[in-house]
């Protein structure tokens, strides 16, 4: 006879209600480790998409996401030259703030040459940008369609064609416009700092033909590291491997916000492992007179421990259960991408046990204390 | 008839007081008593008196200050324990019924009983027909579904006697268990301890003030201040 599902059983209520409550906080544990991934995924997502081995920036500059980069745009031509690169592509990277249908919208302008490297990874509808001026094809996350138009700087922008994974590092939706097009809002947005830029002059040799990087793949058996050195060596350029550009990323964009929804995620967890700790033992003092009367009625500690114990864990697992299902069905209305990986989810479960078990021991540790007799005061 | 056979219980010089100083309460002073198989005892004695105390000694719930319990043979305690598994021993031989009852809330009644014979190793369907035909005979066989919570004092006192007999024990340790009981189930509950003194060889020890069934015992016990004497 199971003693912990019979009790559970007759108190069903409460016990749902209890698990109820523990869920919600358990879903908001599985939210945070989602926004944590959400946030490194974010980071990443337009380095993935890009998918270029090579990065080429400005000379100490680590951009051109953590820090802005200016390079001429012909630096693709000597870039394509190394032997060991297969193509490549300029691209210049800007956030941006419109307005769609009356309402703000931040968007991560991305310029490139159609033909080359930096497009949309994907069109999942409409097509690619031609050549032509005054189109853009979009994040569908930016919520415009085919055929909408958009005002950015002096100009008009129609969509031609939506994609998906492409956000900058700080979660705005990307645009994609053609190179000259995204030179041209950069130029109309800023005049005054393109003007100190041309007084600057070092780099920029044609002030408006700059890019923000020069991007390359290279042939499956070229050394990334020494086209790395061979570029490093020019005398105006930074280079950095694909895996270089995601660790920067992840470790200087995003880092401060990192580490702050870590250490949350972390706070919270704990949280979670005392107010399970406290469950439990309100639970097992609850059933103290019961747990006494086995006793007495000869039931050996195993049992004892088994009443509690299954029921800790059938806590533990249904509130873990019924939150993560809680999350699962609500991520897409949080307003920044929410990354639940089924790994994370099992290591939550997991630790959900482990947290269990240990907040058992208080619980079982009192229960075999108690002295049978206790059962018998009327 | 009895005095040929070895006694189930055999209680040397025991003793219990609880507390020490100011506040010493002495229980139980320096008792000898031998029940046999068969025999059906009431212990009688005013509140206070230490009739429950005996009985908890007795039943190895509560450790005696001094003295000897031997129970079926085998010497338990002789000044202490002499056994760590006082669990076992009143699993396997002793039936206790409380005078709180101290059913579990959450298993019905037929569970409730069952779950002693879970315990002892029946299968499920082996504990349901023994606790059943218990449950029949002390005339609750139509609650055995229904939960402690909604029994009535009497039911519920009926089914922890159930419970205390399923097992068949050897030693029946009741605790004023007519208390709850009109005449006619009180006459039912000690026709079943005299048929469980009878078919299992069992010796019986009832706590009792109810008068009407004074006349159904072989020896009546007096405690008093502790001390034990017999009429
Ligand atoms: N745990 C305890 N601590 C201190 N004193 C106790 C304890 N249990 C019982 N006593 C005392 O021991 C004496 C005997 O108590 P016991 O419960 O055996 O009486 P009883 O004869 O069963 O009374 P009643 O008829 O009211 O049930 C009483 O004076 C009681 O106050
Ligand atoms: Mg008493």
């Amino acid at each position: 006879m199971n003693l912990a599902y019979r009790d559970v059983r007759h108190n069903f209520g409460r016990f749902m209600v209890t698990c109820f409550g523990l869920s919600l906080l358990l879903g908001v544990v599985l939210a945070m480790i989602g926004i944590y991934r959400g946030l490194i995924a974010d980071a990443l997502e337009l380095v993935d998409t890009i998918d270029a081995d090579i990065w080429v920036v400005e000379k100490g500059t680590r951009g051109p996401f953590a820090e802005s980069s200016r390079i001429p745009r012909d630096t693709r031509n000597s870039v394509a030259r190394i032997f060991g690169i297969k193509s490549v592509g300029a691209v210049t990277f800007q956030s941006i703030e419109t307005e769609s249908d009356g309402k703000k919208l931040r968007l991560y302008v991305i310029g490139y040459e159609p033909g080359q490297l930096g497009g949309p990874k994907y069109i999942t509808e409409g097509r690619g940008l031609t050549g032509r001026n005054f189109e853009a094809v979009v994040d569908s996350r930016t919520g415009l369609d085919i055929g909408d138009h958009i005002q950015l700087g002096r100009n008009g922008f129609t969509i031609v064609g939506t994609t998906v994974n492409a956000v900058s590092s700080g979660g705005e939706p990307a645009i994609y416009l053609s190179l000259d097009d995204a030179q041209k809002l950069q130029f109309d947005l800023s005049p005054s700092a393109t003007r100190r830029e041309r007084a600057r002059g070092a780099v920029v040799v044609n002030s408006t033909d700059t890019v923000s990087a020069v991007i390359a793949r290279t042939s499956p058996n070229a050394s990334n590291d020494n086209i790395v050195k061979t570029i490093e060596r020019w005398k105006h350029f930074a280079a950095m491997t694909e895996e270089q550009q995601g660790i920067i990323l992840t470790q200087s964009v995003v880092e401060k916000a990192r580490k702050q929804i870590g250490m949350f995620t972390a706070i919270l967890i704990l949280v979670s492992a005392v107010i399970i700790a406290l469950i439990i033992h309100t639970m097992t003092m609850d059933k103290i007179r019961e747990i006494a009367t086995l006793k007495l009625i000869g039931a050996p500690d195993r049992v004892i421990i088994g009443l509690i114990v299954q029921q800790a864990l059938a806590m533990g697992l249904i509130g873990f259960a019924m939150g993560g299902l809680l999350i699962f069905n609500i991520q897409d209305f949080f307003p920044k991408r929410l990354v639940l990986q089924p790994m994370d989810g099992l290591s939550l479960a997991g630790v959900v046990v482990v947290i269990c078990l240990l907040s058992s021991i208080y619980g079982v540790y009192t229960a075999l204390k108690v002295d049978p007799a206790k059962a018998l005061a009327g | 008839m009895t005095e040929n056979k070895k006694p189930l219980i055999s209680i040397k010089n025991l003793s219990k007081h609880f507390g020490e100083g100011e506040t010493r309460v002495d229980a139980l002073r320096n008792i000898n008593l031998d029940i046999f198989p068969e025999q059906v005892i009431g212990l009688l004695g005013p509140s206070g008196s230490g009739k429950s105390t005996l009985l908890n000694v007795i039943g190895c719930i509560l450790e005696p200050t001094r003295g000897q319990i031997e129970l079926d043979g085998e010497l338990v305690y002789n000044d202490r324990w002499l056994r760590s598994d006082l669990r076992g021993l009143r699993l396997e031989k002793v039936g206790f019924i409380f005078q709180a009852h101290n059913l579990m809330p959450f298993l019905s009644s037929m569970d409730n009983v069952a779950v002693v014979l879970d315990l002892a190793g029946y299968s499920a369907s082996a504990a349901r027909t023994r606790a059943g035909e218990l449950l029949e005979y002390l005339e609750v066989g139509n609650r055995v579904e229904a939960f402690p919570g909604s029994l009535s004092g009497g039911e519920a006192q009926r089914v922890a006697i159930a419970r205390a007999l399923a097992n068949r024990p050897r030693i029946v340790l009741a605790d004023e268990p007519t208390a709850a009981l009109d005449s006619e189930r009180a006459g039912i509950v000690m026709d079943l301890l005299r048929k469980v003194a009878i078919d299992q060889q069992a010796a019986v020890i009832v706590v009792t003030h109810d008068e009407k069934i004074y006349d159904r015992f072989d020896q009546i016990f007096h405690l008093r201040d502790g001390i034990l004497s017999q009429t």
